[in-house]
């Protein structure tokens, strides 16, 4: 720890100190190495040395930025150990940190970049009201044919096999779906833009964050397990509530004596 | 009240205490302390009253609240109309009987009464008399002189059902084996159907999946059809294509042309009982049904390896045509879907088959 | 027959209670009038002062009447705006999600209740609530009335009634599961398309017959609606009103005690004390699913979205009724369906999913006979067994509701994987040997602790309980003196019938009393498993003995005579 955190100050302080270079080119340079840095002190021991992967983890050649920004702004990664699934986590590096070993990782090998904000969001297309609303609700259709299925209705989650899961989407970023969906990590598998083209993936977006922002209407939601839970509430409320009031009702009161 | 025909003759069997009888009646502090009476009866009144209180607010929410408008209070954030509107009338219902139930528990007279009862079956002079009205309308009948009557018409009721039964025999269509191969054992895809993306028909092509791709896709043709056609099409015909490293997997012989380069096609309907299935692991291959977690592998042509499924998933033979879109170049060889009793099963793929 | 004599026969009633000087009291015209043209004071005289036991347990069918009741007012308030009908149409209401989108009538004018219609949403939950209600208090009632034996003669028939509507109730609760179209309930009728497939022979033949053709077609919306608007509740009601007047006919049974007897019933009359109690009760039921709908969400069928064969939601359910079925048919192991020639036997669906509601129902529904020819017991019983006192079915029925509780589990074991952290495989894997480990457990487990309670019973009935004194005598042994029970208790403990298992062979039973027929080997020892084992209860010289050696302390149980 002391080391990676001796490595990090080194590694900000020269990024601070150093006057700034001229070209862009060198600049990349420069996130490249300082990101090659924290590849070699955190991801090395399982996915190799160069990225080559171990029986540990992986092979990162190819597997682009994206899936660095997500893994690691998740906090999946570092994973602490292996197991049936890496949990996201708190995430202990800097965005900054995060886009250098994104730089490296996409230097062994070109994959799916860090998306630009109009990749994954209906802002940048200027819609009317009712073409947006028409355009969330396609998202809707998208949704449940391409991800409900193991993430559940409006992205509640899901079970998989063997102890995995489809976590729920309600606290995942815009950028991390996205990266997500071009990228495929652990056991999801990845849609290329070719087929679920930027914009669809964009009307997905807006209607989990529209299905999100929507109250509840009808009331509480109980734990949105869905007829499971109501049926658990009809035992509990409803035969328990009204069997204390029938015991209430049978039973004799105060007495005089 | 009479005390014969008791259900029980000896009613005190084997007892080896004699029945003390009914405990002795205490009255309740309501009926002695003329204040609690007094309380006891405000408080019921009171309840009463409430209730044209919250009939008024019920009404007042219904038009006065905007159907647009929320509650945001800790964790009910609702419709502020269905919230005003189950609150105030539940409340007022749960007060009227709370009320009535109250006022029959404290302020009607609570001496419990005893009542006789009679045995469920007849008396016995009931029973003769009965049984001879039944001998009189015999006879009065005249069916012991003419006893096929009786006969004659409980045949003649009896196959009335027949027309009756008839009748609904065009509930729907009848499943021969000439419907059959021309419903549930038959398909959209055809040699040359288009796969596309499902809901942005996006038509596909070999390049633009990866390994650990994933497309729900749909028959080109698909598109063409609405309403009721399209839905009884898209039961059957949906599919998932997947895209799997060639070494990773195992293509049997028989199949090795029905993919293009790891590129595989399965129907999309669970063998069990028809939910559609895309919950893929790009790792394992291991496919699983959410609905009762039947466990497909389909890098290993399909197989079930958990869950209730009886068999295999069906494959779907694909191909590229001229323009290089990915194309079907057949129906599915056996009928997509759950098991039905006419279903030749025999030639479904097996865990082994070559 | 028009004697003026025989009319004078009838009035001596009449004449005991009323003193001749003074005339009847005339009674308000409108009585009169129905009186003169349906003699409702012959009813009034019948029914206005019939006695009804006061326990609460016998609220339980009462909360399902409520709830049906319940259900037909909300439910006529839906069918107004309603349309069953699969007809595809472009929405375009106020729910903005679903702008636009294909989606059929049925499932357009479900949002229109609950987005347009003020207070449409309000008896749409009130409505999916009140069906979980009935189906979930008939069941619970029923498991009072088995525990109980209420169902013993003469009320075979009525218990009869009773399987038939809790079937009909199911069926009543999934027609109305069905209808709104989404995605949720077309994942469930996918399901029961798989089912009436998988029926052999005739599978196919069924499901043309109920689609209409091919899965879904555009006919099973507006018969499903059929049947759970005219069909079932029609049936419904003609059975509930059989189930009431049998009631009525039989009175109602009653919890032993002193002073009830088999021959008597205890309680209040019907009016006016059960009529406010029952009739608050109503309301109060009412009252509750009110605010259930009112605050508790159920079934948000907007975020399902519309029904789709190609697309599903993990966490698909059903309704809890059907649960079990659907845990029985996740539990399955792979492969079992049989290729015999061109035809498949798909058992893995019909033998968990149609076979098994058809072996809860018949169970069910032959059990009193059973018990019967188990006890050879011929009388009628208006006094409830104390479910201890029947220590066997009460060990049948844990069981049973055992087996249904893992299947039950077993239906959400993806919710149960997710949402406590565990393998879905090691659930499933779990359940499939605890379903059949389980009810053996269980029956065992309830059989040992109703025979205890039946031991401790017998030691209070003879020695009443323990003071919570300890005390040292002179030579230093310990003791807890006993104080008797009261007369009540003790006549509570002891005013069951016990019956003896049947023996086989010979003319007569045990008394010597002739028998007709003549028990077998096989019935007898049966019998044996069923009625053995049970702790006998102190008999009249056991007590009185035991009251003359009140003072000393309770002799070791393995003293007391046994059967």
């Amino acid at each position: 720890m002391l080391l990676i955190l001796a490595l990090l100050v080194v590694g900000l302080s020269y990024s601070v100190v150093s006057p700034p270079r001229s070209s862009a080119e060198t600049e990349t340079t420069l996130q490249i190495e300082q990101g090659k840095d924290i590849y070699m002190t955190t991801c090395s021991s399982c996915h190799g040395l160069g990225g080559e992967g171990t029986t540990q983890g992986p092979g990162l050649i190819g597997v682009g930025a994206a899936s660095v920004d997500f893994q690691m702004g998740t906090g999946r990664m570092p994973a602490a150990r292996l197991e049936a699934q890496i949990p996201a986590r708190k995430v202990n590096y800097t965005q900054e940190q995060i886009e250098a070993v994104a730089a490296y990782v996409h230097s062994l090998g070109a994959g799916p970049a860090i998306p630009e904000e109009s990749q994954y969001s209906l802002d940048a297309l200027n819609l009317s009201g009712d073409e947006k609303a028409r355009a969330v609700a396609r998202g809707g259709a998208l949704f449940r044919a391409n991800c409900s299925a193991c993430h559940g209705i409006v992205g509640g989650g899901g079970a998989m096999p063997e102890g995995k899961y489809a976590p729920n989407l309600t606290d995942t970023t815009p950028v991390h779906i996205y990266e997500a969906v071009r990228t495929g990590p652990q056991q999801m598998p990845m849609f290329s833009k070719d087929v679920l083209t930027d914009e669809s993936v964009s009307e997905i977006i807006a209607y989990l964050e529209a299905a999100d922002e929507q109250p509840n209407y009808g009331g509480l939601t109980m734990g949105d397990a869905g007829p499971v839970a109501e049926g658990w509430w009809i035992f509990i409320i409803g035969i328990g509530g009204l069997s204390i009031v029938a015991l209430w009702i049978a039973r004799k009161g105060a007495r005089a004596r | 009240m009479s005390h014969d025909n008791l259900p029980v003759k000896n009613p005190d069997l084997g007892h080896s205490v004699a029945d003390p009888g009914i405990e002795e009646h205490i009255e309740r502090f309501t009926d002695v302390n003329e204040g609690a009476g007094n309380r006891a009866y405000r408080a019921i009144l009171l309840m009463l009253a409430a209730v044209p209180v919250l009939a008024i607010a019920f009404v007042v929410i219904y038009f006065a609240v905007p159907r647009n408008a929320y509650i945001d209070f800790g964790w009910l954030k609702a419709s502020a109309m269905n919230v005003g509107l189950g609150v105030t009338a539940g409340l007022a219902v749960l007060l009227i009987g709370i009320a009535v139930i109250q006022w029959a528990r404290v302020l009607m007279g609570d001496e419990e009464s005893v009542e006789y009862r009679h045995s469920a079956a007849s008396s016995e002079e009931d029973r003769k008399v009965a049984a001879q009205l039944f001998a009189d309308g015999v006879e009065q009948s005249a069916v012991k002189r003419r006893p096929l009557i009786l006969g004659a018409l409980g045949g003649a009721l009896g196959i009335t059902l027949v027309p009756a039964v008839v009748l609904l025999a065009d509930m729907g269509p009848h499943p021969t084996r000439r419907v059959r191969e021309e419903t549930i054992e038959k398909t959209l895809w055809a040699n040359q159907v288009r796969l596309v993306n499902d809901e942005n028909w996006i038509e596909l092509r070999p390049e633009h999946l990866e390994v650990g791709q994933l497309v729900n896709a749909q028959p080109a043709s698909l598109q063409e059809l609405h309403g009721m056609e399209a839905h009884q099409e898209k039961a059957k015909a949906a599919i998932i294509v997947v895209r799997m490293d060639p070494n990773s997997i195992t293509i049997p012989p028989s199949r090795a042309d029905w993919q293009v380069s790891g590129i595989l096609a399965y129907s999309k309907i669970c063998t069990h009982v028809g939910c559609p299935i895309s919950l893929w692991e790009r790792q394992t291959h291991h496919l699983l049904c959410p609905c009762h977690q039947s466990t497909f592998d389909l890098g290993n042509s399909g197989v079930v390896v958990f869950g209730p499924a009886g068999r295999a998933l069906p494959q779907l033979p694909i191909s590229v045509d001229d323009e290089g879109y990915l194309i079907a170049t057949s129906d599915f060889p056996v009928p997509v879907g759950p098991s039905y009793f006419e279903r030749d099963s025999r030639n479904d793929f097996k865990d082994g088959d070559q | 027959m028009a004697k003026p004599t025989s009319v004078v026969d009838t009035s001596p009633s009449v004449e005991a209670h009323e003193a001749p000087a003074t005339k009847p009291k005339s009674q308000p015209g409108a009585l009169t009038w129905a009186d003169e043209r349906v003699g409702v004071n012959k009813i009034g005289r019948f029914g206005l002062r019939k006695v009804f036991p006061d326990h609460w347990s016998f609220l339980l069918g009462e909360i399902a009447l409520y709830s049906f009741i319940i259900l037909l007012l909300t439910g006529i308030f839906l069918t107004i705006w309603f349309k069953p009908s699969m007809a595809e149409i472009h929405y375009d209401g106020s729910y903005q999600l679903m702008k636009g989108m294909p989606i059929s009538e049925a499932f357009a004018s479900t949002l229109e209740i609950s987005f347009d219609v003020r207070g449409g949403l309000l008896v749409r939950q009130i409505h999916h609530w009140a069906a979980l209600l009935f189906v979930a208090s008939a069941t619970v009632h029923m498991l009072r009335v088995f525990f109980t034996g209420a169902f013993r003669k003469p009320r075979e028939i009525n218990w009869l009634i009773g399987v038939g509507l809790l079937s009909m109730s199911l069926m009543a609760g999934f027609t109305g599961y069905s209808l709104p179209d989404d995605l949720l309930s077309g994942t469930g009728l996918r399901f029961v398309d798989g089912l009436i497939r998988s029926i052999p022979l005739i599978g196919t033949w069924a499901e043309f017959f109920v689609f209409g053709g091919e899965f879904p077609g555009n006919l099973i919306i507006s018969r499903l609606y059929m049947a759970h608007i005219l069909l079932i509740p029609g049936l419904l009601l003609g059975l509930i009103s059989a189930h009431l007047a049998l009631v009525v006919y039989h009175k109602h049974t009653q919890y032993p005690g002193p002073g009830r007897t088999e021959n008597n019933v205890v309680g209040y009359p019907l009016f006016p004390v059960y009529m406010a109690k029952a009739g608050g009760f109503f309301f109060v039921v009412f009252g509750f699913l009110v605010l259930m709908g009112g605050l508790f969400q159920i079934n948000p069928v907007w975020t399902y979205g519309p029904y789709d064969p190609a697309k599903v939601t993990a966490g698909s359910q059903p309704d809890w009724y059907m649960g079990f079925v659907e845990g029985a048919l996740r539990l399955i192991p792979p492969f079992w369906e049989s290729h015999w020639g061109g035809t498949t036997w798909a058992w893995a669906v019909f033998v968990p999913g149609v076979g098994l509601m058809g072996l809860l129902f018949t169970s069910l529904a032959l059990w009193p006979f059973i018990e019967r020819w188990l006890t050879g017991d011929d009388r009628e019983h208006h006094l409830l067994d104390r479910p201890r006192n029947a220590p066997t079915r009460t060990a049948l029925g844990v069981a049973g509701m055992t087996a249904y509780g893992l299947m039950w589990l077993g239906g959400s074991n993806d919710i149960i994987a997710t949402r406590f952290s565990l393998s879905l495989n090691a659930i499933t894997i779990f359940l499939r040997i605890a379903v059949f480990v389980g009810p053996i457990i269980a029956f065992i487990i309830t059989k040992r602790l109703a025979l205890a309670l039946q031991r401790q019973d017998r030691e209070r009935a003879l020695h009443g309980s323990e003071d919570g004194v300890i005390v040292r005598d002179v030579q230093g042994g310990y003791s807890e003196a006993h104080v008797p029970v009261s007369h009540d208790e003790q006549f509570l403990l002891t005013q069951h019938l016990q019956h003896r298992p049947l023996e086989a062979g010979g003319d007569t039973d045990a008394d010597g009393l002739p028998r007709k027929g003549g028990v077998s080997k096989l019935r007898s020892r049966l019998s044996r498993w069923y009625l053995g084992h049970e702790i006998a209860k102190p008999t009249a010289a056991e007590i009185e003995d035991a009251h003359h050696h009140g003072d000393h302390d309770a002799p070791a149980l393995e003293d007391s005579p046994k059967h």
